[in-house]
């Protein structure tokens, strides 16, 4: 299945428009993520983060544009949400959404890289090789001992971190990360960045953060967004620069 | 068959009259000698008095004939005088029409008739009523002898059509010679077609029915433009058919409105799942029954008004019940939609319960105010005026409830809620407040139908379950948020019942809507009218 | 193998049901046919009977619990694939009649003489046979539920307008039914059932069996339903219910597992149906009534939704006291009822089992 333009880019966002009610959320927003980058997106409330993460995602569809993934492949704006999340994107949510009434360890076994569909679900059974997985994720995640915890009994933070693990447990091609260390304290937040870039060594990320000093922590390439398309985009000290960035940062 | 022999017998009984009667007085019988003809009780005799009163145009010849059409005409076997009973019991005399205080009735025999005398009598009835001095009774006898087609009645009508002054009398005069004429192999060709013209400009059923029974010896020419008539006048019933079955499910869609308009509110805006809907509409209904009650025994003249009293009295009732409900159930729930579903379901149960313990669970007896009952005509349509007001009424009910949304302060205060509950709290709204308030708005708009249905419907503890699904359904098909969606939806799903029913039946009508709005949600989960945007998002 | 898996997932209090139902089977039947009437152990022929109607009604309010309790698809019309299980059971009880009915037609049932009609509509072809009906009872719930989850999990209807959506369907089903030219008896149902398998439906031995077999199939949905739910499908399941978008954005087709579970829960209903009409005798349209349907939720919201013993207990329960109060105080039912409906959800969410288990048994919510 070739998509209508041929790009190295892993994502390739073109065009793209999407308009609630006449509000236009997104605005012929354009972007590319090559293979292997993590990329960070700021933007003031309402600049079209989510709107973005939606489209990507398959959660809502743009009114035009081109959404394109693994080098043009495929067309993410066909696909519904299980088979864009199957074919390698995951998605980590604003707010924080585990399973709360499962363990920590039945979360990360339902994201675990396996098949999907349902009667391979009913008949899976526990392997050895499950277990290794499972350890490993645990060991990143640094959950061990909450192992068997509901997930709804974890801090806040820790809840973002099993929904690191959970993305990490997919083995995604590409993580979108919606505000990862929201509500985190500044020690957290450290650990974050510095779990975010071990992540990148094998996985795209793309993070949509507003905290400023996590954004500088990673030091990768920023994208601000604003009123629904890119405004500026290059490193945290040159968009920092930018006048029309501060204009709309500081509201002059 | 019956009639010759009938004919026959009489024709005997006048002969053998002949004979025994001295020769002379038997033309020039007097009014005395026709009416004492009553008095033998034998069916021919009678059946000539009918024949000669008729003629004879007496003044009490139509109330002699009536009398004995209904069983009210007798005579006194000692003198053999003849009397007629009225509808009101007293006893008058048939020569003068003058009231006899001094005769008993225990005296009196009725004077028998049979079918063929019936039959005479119709068509006696016919001709004397086309001599009355009212018009309306001028224009039934007219109608009665087109729908007897009594051919002999024909020379009547010419007579009564020349000194007609009423032109609507006159036309149901020509009508009915029309009627007479089409089938008259005597009348020359022309007069017949023009005949098939008349019946076609009359265009109803009946009009039909007579162009199509022609019989099969008539002339070509004749059947054909009979033809051509009928199909036309099959056309225009259609129509007017379709007018009808529209006219109906504008009716029935306002019922549904009406009972789903409040639910728009609690379900729509609030997203509050009130299984107890329904009850909300019984309660209002029996808000009525007990208001026409209390005015039939303490001020029976107010009972035209007793609607007036029962809708602001239902919309409290109700009301009242919906925020004693939201207070003590719904807002602990809020935020939990299967659970509210569950819990109003319960309430509803208990509603009805407590219902059927109070007032048992037989239909209540609601009566129809002066203005409420009969039917009007319109077009060659029947109308009652019951679901006509019921049209304006929801008409009025829903512009009332867009104005209280969209024009008050507490219509403000609403919309705030619904759209940022806490950004509506920081700015000094009282959320809770207005959640009950809401609540008790939708509840009591639930009453207030419940006044209206009470019209039409059987009051009973069932009644509200009868309208919960549809209005549900009404609610879902419009989209929930949207009042227009609503009213759209409700319109739409009357008229398209109305219109099916003739077609597949109304169960079936009925199945079939609810499978189609099935379907529809399937494609179109939020409705017609669907809100768009991130916060419509689950 | 795989009862060897279920056997290892079992709690003590999972034990004690199995084992509560199996010795029902077992003692109910002897106690009935064995002991002399006026013996303390004597169980009467109307207890059978009663007993064998909760039993089934328990295995509804388990099918129920699966999609509701486990995966937040509240249907409000599992009575409609009870009620076309008993339908199916129901045609087949009426084709075995043959000429011992009032109309003595060895073809078509009476109420069909007495409609005038000539020929056996083909919906009613194959059901002398008793294989073709116990299919029918599984298939048509099922095939219903497929068709239904099919459009409405696609197109993402959820929450209370799914639960909407179904109560319309039980509603449609239940005026459709009620129509003589439907051809299953209109008004009057199915009913005066002479036999099931060359067995006399109404002696007592037939009635004994039927009972066992009942609380047989409770006990085989049980297994069914507890093979799912502690299955890594049933972790999905459990996901899908607590954060439906979630799930998505992993990568599972919630559509699928709903549309799995669904049609699994309507056989298990259809199964429940089929085995209630020939106990009780009679099936007409007021099965698909929308209140039946709901009564059955509120059945499991009492013993506790998410445990599959709590909704069995609760559908006996709840019918314990229908039975006890419409007899004793009749008007008091519905009060006791609505009551019912309102303080589980309001003080009660989990149920007794939900709430109390976990005391009692050590048995933890939603496994």
């Amino acid at each position: 299945m070739n998509g209508p333009k041929t790009t190295e880019a892993l994502l390739y966002l073109d065009g793209v428009s999407v308009s609630f009610d006449g509000f236009k959320a997104l605005n012929q927003l354009a972007l590319l993520i090559a293979p292997g980058e993590m990329r960070a997106i700021v933007g003031p409330n309402g600049a079209g983060k989510t709107t973005m993460m939606d489209v990507i995602t398959g959660k809502t569809r743009p009114d035009t544009g081109d959404v394109l993934f693994d080098g043009g492949q495929h067309d993410l704006t066909r696909l519904d949400e299980a088979t864009i999340a199957e074919l390698g994107i995951g998605r980590k949510f604003q707010k924080p959404t585990v399973f709360e009434s499962h363990t920590v360890e039945d979360n990360l076994r339902l994201a675990l890289k396996a098949p999907r569909s349902v009667f391979p679900t009913l008949t899976a059974r526990r392997t050895a090789e499950e277990k290794a997985r499972l350890d490993e994720l645990f060991a990143t995640v640094k959950l061990g001992s909450q192992r068997n915890t509901q997930a709804g009994g974890l801090s806040h933070g820790q809840k973002q971190w099993l929904e690191i693990g959970m993305l990490l447990a997919q083995d995604p091609a590409l993580l979108l990360v919606d505000e990862p260390v929201a509500g985190m304290t500044d020690a957290e937040t450290f650990e974050t960045a510095e779990l975010l870039k071990r992540i990148n060594r094998t996985h795209s990320v793309v993070v949509v953060e507003h905290d400023m000093a996590f954004v500088r922590e990673l030091g990768v390439k920023v994208t601000v967004l604003h009123e629904g398309s890119v405004l500026a985009e290059g490193t945290i000290d040159q968009v920092s620069a930018d006048q029309r960035v501060v204009e709309v940062y500081l509201g002059r | 068959m019956k009639k010759l022999s009938l004919a026959i017998a009489s024709l005997l009984l006048v002969l053998a009259a002949l004979l025994t009667v001295p020769a002379g007085s038997a033309f020039a019988q007097t009014i005395e000698e026709t009416i004492a003809k009553f008095a033998t009780d034998r069916f021919p005799d009678t059946t000539r008095g009918v024949e000669e009163i008729t003629r004879s145009g007496h003044p009490t010849a139509l109330a002699i004939v009536e009398a004995l059409g209904d069983n009210r005409l007798a005579y006194r076997r000692a003198d053999r005088r003849v009397f007629v009973i009225g509808t009101d019991d007293k006893i008058r005399s048939a020569e003068t029409g003058a009231v006899e205080t001094d005769v008993d009735i225990d005296d009196l025999r009725r004077v028998r008739i049979n079918n063929p005398i019936r039959q005479t009598i119709a068509a006696a009835l016919g001709a004397l009523r086309l001599g009355s001095s009212d018009p309306g009774q001028r224009r039934a006898a007219a109608e009665a002898i087109m729908q007897a087609r009594e051919a002999d009645q024909a020379p009547a009508l010419e007579a009564a059509l020349g000194r007609e002054k009423d032109a609507r009398v006159a036309t149901a005069i020509t009508q009915a010679l029309a009627a007479l004429r089409i089938v008259d192999t005597k009348q020359p060709e022309s007069v017949r077609l023009a005949a098939i013209d008349t019946l076609a400009d009359r265009g109803d059923r009946e009009a039909l029915v007579m162009l199509r029974s022609l019989p099969a010896d008539a002339p070509a020419a004749i059947k054909q433009r009979a033809e051509r008539a009928a199909a036309g006048v099959e056309r225009h019933l259609s129509i007017l058919s379709g007018v009808q079955n529209i006219f109906f499910g504008l009716s029935l869609g306002s019922v549904l409105l009406l009972a789903a308009i409040g639910l728009a509110i609690t379900f729509g805006v609030m997203g509050i799942i009130n299984m107890a809907h329904g009850e909300m509409v019984m309660l209002g209904a029996y808000t009525t029954f007990i208001v026409q009650e209390f005015l039939r025994a303490n001020a029976p003249g107010l009972f035209d008004w007793s609607l007036l009293f029962a809708l602001p009295l239902a919309f409290l009732v109700s009301g009242g019940v919906g925020i004693a409900i939201e207070r003590t159930v719904i807002r602990f729930l809020y935020g939990r939609p299967l659970e509210t579903l569950l819990a109003t379901w319960g309430v509803s149960l208990a509603l009805q319960q407590a219902v059927r313990t109070i007032f048992g669970s037989s239909n209540r007896e609601v009566g129809n105010p002066a203005f409420m009952t009969g039917s009007f005509d319109l077009f060659g349509i029947a109308l009652t005026w019951s679901r006509l007001w019921i049209v304006v009424f929801t008409v009025v009910v829903f512009a009332c409830l867009l104005f209280v949304i969209r024009y008050t302060d507490y219509g403000l205060r609403m919309r705030a809620v619904v759209q940022n509950r806490a950004m509506a709290g920081s700015v000094g709204i009282r959320t809770n407040w207005i959640d009950a308030l809401t609540f008790g708005l939708g509840s009591g708009i639930a009453g207030i139908a419940g006044v209206a249905l009470s019209q039409i419907d059987n009051v009973s503890p069932n009644l509200g379950q009868g309208y919960i699904i549809d209005s549900f359904m009404v609610v879902v098909f419009g989209g929930v948020g949207s009042l227009w969606g609503t009213l759209v939806a409700a319109l739409t799903l009357g008229i398209a019942n109305k219109l099916l029913e003739p077609l597949a039946g109304a169960v079936l009508g009925k199945i079939l809507i609810l499978v189609f709005i099935i379907l529809f949600i399937q494609k179109r989960p939020r409705g017609l009218f669907a809100q768009k945007g991130r916060t419509a998002e689950s | 193998m795989i009862v060897q898996r279920l056997a290892g997932r079992l709690g003590i209090s999972e034990i004690a049901f199995i084992a509560a139902v199996a010795g029902l089977a077992v003692l109910v039947p002897l106690a009935n046919l064995t002991m002399p009437e006026g013996s303390l152990l004597h169980v009467s022929n109307a207890t059978v009977v009663l007993f064998g109607k909760w039993m089934c009604y328990a295995l509804l309010a388990l099918s129920l619990d699966l999609v509701w309790g486990y995966c937040g698809i509240l249907s409000l019309g599992h009575g409609a694939f009870f009620a076309l299980g008993g339908y199916a059971m129901g045609m087949y009880l009426m084709r075995t009649i043959g000429t011992r009915g009032v109309y003595g037609n060895a073809i078509l049932p009476d109420f069909m003489v007495f409609l005038n009609w000539k020929e056996l509509p083909y919906t009613w072809y194959f059901f002398d046979w008793f294989g073709y009906s116990a299919l029918m009872a599984m298939l048509v719930p099922g095939a219903l539920a497929f068709v239904l989850g099919w459009f409405a999990f696609r197109s993402r209807v959820t929450g209370v307008y799914l639960s909407i959506i179904t109560q319309a369907v039980t509603y449609a089903l239940q005026l459709a039914f009620f129509r003589n030219d439907m051809g299953f008896g209109g008004n009057n149902g199915l009913t005066d059932f002479k036999d099931i398998l060359g067995f006399q439906v109404q002696a007592q031995t037939t009635r004994a069996t039927l009972f066992a077999l009942s609380a047989l199939a409770l006990l085989g949905g049980f297994a069914a339903a507890k093979a799912i739910v502690s299955s890594k499908l049933g972790l999905v399941l459990i996901a899908i219910r607590d954060a439906e978008t979630r799930t998505r954005f992993i990568g599972y087709r919630v559509e699928h597992y709903k549309l799995f579970v669904f049609v699994v829960s309507a056989v298990m209903a259809g199964i429940a149906g089929a085995l209630y009409v020939p106990q009780v005798g009679i099936i007409n349209p007021s099965e698909f009534s929308p209140a039946n349907s709901i009564e059955a939720v509120i059945w499991v919201a009492v013993g506790g939704r998410g445990t599959l013993i709590g909704a069995a207990l609760g559908a006996v329960l709840v019918n314990a006291a229908k039975t006890w109060l419409t007899a004793a105080i009749p008007t008091v039912w519905l009060f006791a009822l609505g009551a019912l409906f309102i303080l589980v959800t309001l003080f009660l969410p989990r149920g007794i089992v939900g709430t109390f288990g976990s005391k009692l048994f050590g048995h933890r919510w939603s496994k």
